[in-house]
């Protein structure tokens, strides 16, 4: 689904990311982990096309990310950065709206209405629809862009940590709405999160990045494991198994 | 697709009322008196009437137009409500331009200034995002305040280099925003504004688009860096136009695409037209101001623009600062 060959990305002599490669299958919830710098908003970025490579390609579905036109991707692949423009005054509905225009270009179809309405009741914003987004509190701003992303309808979703400034209750919703999107919808979600936890109860497999290297991929099983865990975070840590889940505890 | 409120229903038909009354009184309003009837018996009236007075509300509504389109356009672009021509100085980019002309080829054609005052702003606004660039901190009031600097040291230059060729007393006429003069044949180039505003609105979801970050713009398919430069471009040309007709309005794309925003929200598709409707309407009333609080005389509509739009600008600072 996601073929990534040799990628890396350096700023004059400084490289942050790569070259890692690997293959993310189709289907399912593959979680970006590590310490801070590791380079997963980069490879993230760079699989969304929002950053140029320094070397190395990305293929997603077959089309190289560099040399596909922007709009031709746009139906295959969403990418949601963090940084979203907090002040916009459009109404989730508008925004959600604007996810259908790389198939509408602007002129909305009954179709496209459709996607819409779907998209908003998944995220549960039916209620919120027709509120300003600068008049909504974070996590419901969070959850109006990712509807959005969901109505741009695309095989390929990547989000970069979109539970950040989320409380327990709405990270775990938003989660569970993301698991319901692979499972029922058929995506292939790749998401930067900073929670392992998280990643480890509604992941299906994890890609641990350190110092702009993969330092492990696999399941959630494969990857949960004291020995592997220090080596990504270089601290102790140990994994518990609560309720047959695994847990990772940093020690104190 | 989205619900209008009802203050909308009602204000909306009012502005477009009040700018048509706007039109009409300033059609009639001035020096040599014309009226309805006159129009149609006196043929001096009628002449008088389309060599000045028409020539004169055309050039009013083309320029709200021109300042109101590139405000609302820079401010997407930017991702900044504080910004428009004058605050990215755009507009004394467009006036050493001018100036350079006025230096070197004195008898230049109207066409060439124009060429010139356009160039420049394009160059300068493009200077201004690069600068914008570089900054770390893009605070909502840095940004507006790296294009004040910008703009005063451009303005500086500019009355330097006319000091120096002794050119500051045209200079100071031909900036200073007046209809007073425009007449048939002088006027015609603003038609540039209408332009532009046509090709915004053709591409108005891309300018909302544009307006959410380059990250989402890209996401949705958008090439960020060809928009930007469309808009640069239609910015320039209005502002190159407006300064050489009229001279400088200052905090007309400042004050009207933040009001209408407010009723309106982001949405350039459904906003656009009213930002150009209402932009016409403050600048007419603006002139009207000017015309008649001290008849015969002639008080610029850019000073009256000016002092209104200052108020203005500092309010929504403050207001920004509050919300920040």
């Amino acid at each position: 689904m996601i073929a990534i060959e040799q990628v890396s990305k350096r700023y004059a002599e400084h490289v942050v990311l790569g070259p890692v490669s690997s293959e993310v299958p189709a289907g399912g919830i593959t979680a970006l982990v590590g310490p801070n710098g590791a380079g997963k908003s980069t490879l993230l970025s760079v699989i969304g096309r929002l950053l140029d490579p320094s070397a190395g390609s990305v293929r997603v579905m077959g089309h190289d990310v560099q040399a596909t036109k922007s709009a031709d991707l746009a139906r295959i692949v969403s990418i949601l950065r963090q940084e979203n423009r907090l002040e916009a005054r459009l109404t989730v509905r508008e925004l959600v709206a604007f996810g259908r225009f790389p198939w509408s270009g602007g002129r909305l179809t009954f179709g496209d209405q459709q996607h819409i309405d779907r998209a908003i009741r998944f995220l549960h914003l039916e209620d919120l629809a027709d509120r300003q987004l600068d008049a909504l509190s974070g996590g419901q701003r969070q959850r109006a862009f990712v509807a959005m992303v969901l109505a741009q309808d695309t095989e390929v979703v990547l989000l970069d940590e979109p539970l950040a400034s989320l409380d327990p209750k709405h990270a775990v919703a938003m989660m569970r709405e993301l698991r319901a999107a692979a499972d029922d919808l058929g995506r292939t979600i790749v998401i930067v999160l900073h929670d392992l936890n998280m990643a480890a109860a509604f992941a299906d497999r994890i890609l641990a990045l350190k110092d702009g290297q993969i330092c492990v991929e696999g399941t959630v099983d494969e990857v949960m494991q004291d020995a592997v865990l220090e080596r990504v975070f270089d601290t102790p840590v140990r994994v518990h198994r609560i309720d047959d889940r695994p847990f990772a505890v940093f020690t104190p | 697709m989205t619900v209008r409120t009802a203050s909308e229903r009602r204000l909306l038909p009012a502005l477009a009322g009040v700018t048509a009354l706007l039109v009409v009184a300033s059609l009639l309003v001035g020096g040599y008196g014309i009226s309805l009837t006159g129009l149609f018996t006196d043929p001096a009236q009628l002449e008088m009437f389309l060599i000045s007075r028409v020539p004169r509300t055309l050039a009013l509504i083309f320029a709200g137009v021109a300042m109101s389109v590139s405000g609302v356009v820079m401010q997407l672009i930017t991702q900044n409500r504080f910004v428009e021509p004058t605050t990215a100085g755009t507009s004394q980019w467009a006036g050493l331009g001018m100036l350079l002309i006025l230096i070197t080829w004195p008898d230049a054609p109207v066409m060439v200034r124009m060429v010139f005052a356009t160039a420049a702003a394009f160059v300068g606004t493009l200077v201004f995002l690069a600068i914008l660039r570089r900054v770390r901190t893009r605070g909502p009031l840095i940004v507006p305040l790296v294009g004040i600097m910008l703009g005063a040291i451009i303005g500086g230059v500019t009355q330097f280099l006319a000091a120096r060729a002794d050119l500051l007393q045209s200079m100071a006429a031909w900036s200073s925003g007046g209809f007073s003069g425009i007449v048939q044949g002088f006027y015609e180039p603003l038609w540039a504004a209408a332009l532009v505003a046509i090709v915004v609105w053709i591409m108005a979801d891309r300018f909302t688009i544009a307006g959410l970050g380059e990250g989402i713009a890209t996401n949705l398919g958008i090439d960020y860096r060809v928009i930007t430069l469309i808009g640069i471009s239609g910015v320039a040309l209005c502002s190159g136009v407006t300064s050489v007709v009229v001279g400088f309005i200052p905090f007309l794309g400042l004050v009207v695409p933040n009001v209408m925003r407010l009723l309106l929200g982001d949405d350039l598709r459904r906003s656009l037209p009213w930002i150009a409707i209402a932009g016409v309407a403050l600048l007419l009333a603006c002139d009207l101001i000017g015309r008649t609080i001290v008849a015969p005389m002639e008080i610029p509509a850019s000073v009256i623009m000016g002092a209104v739009g200052a108020v203005a600008f500092v309010a929504f600072l403050l207001r920004g600062r509050q919300r920040a």
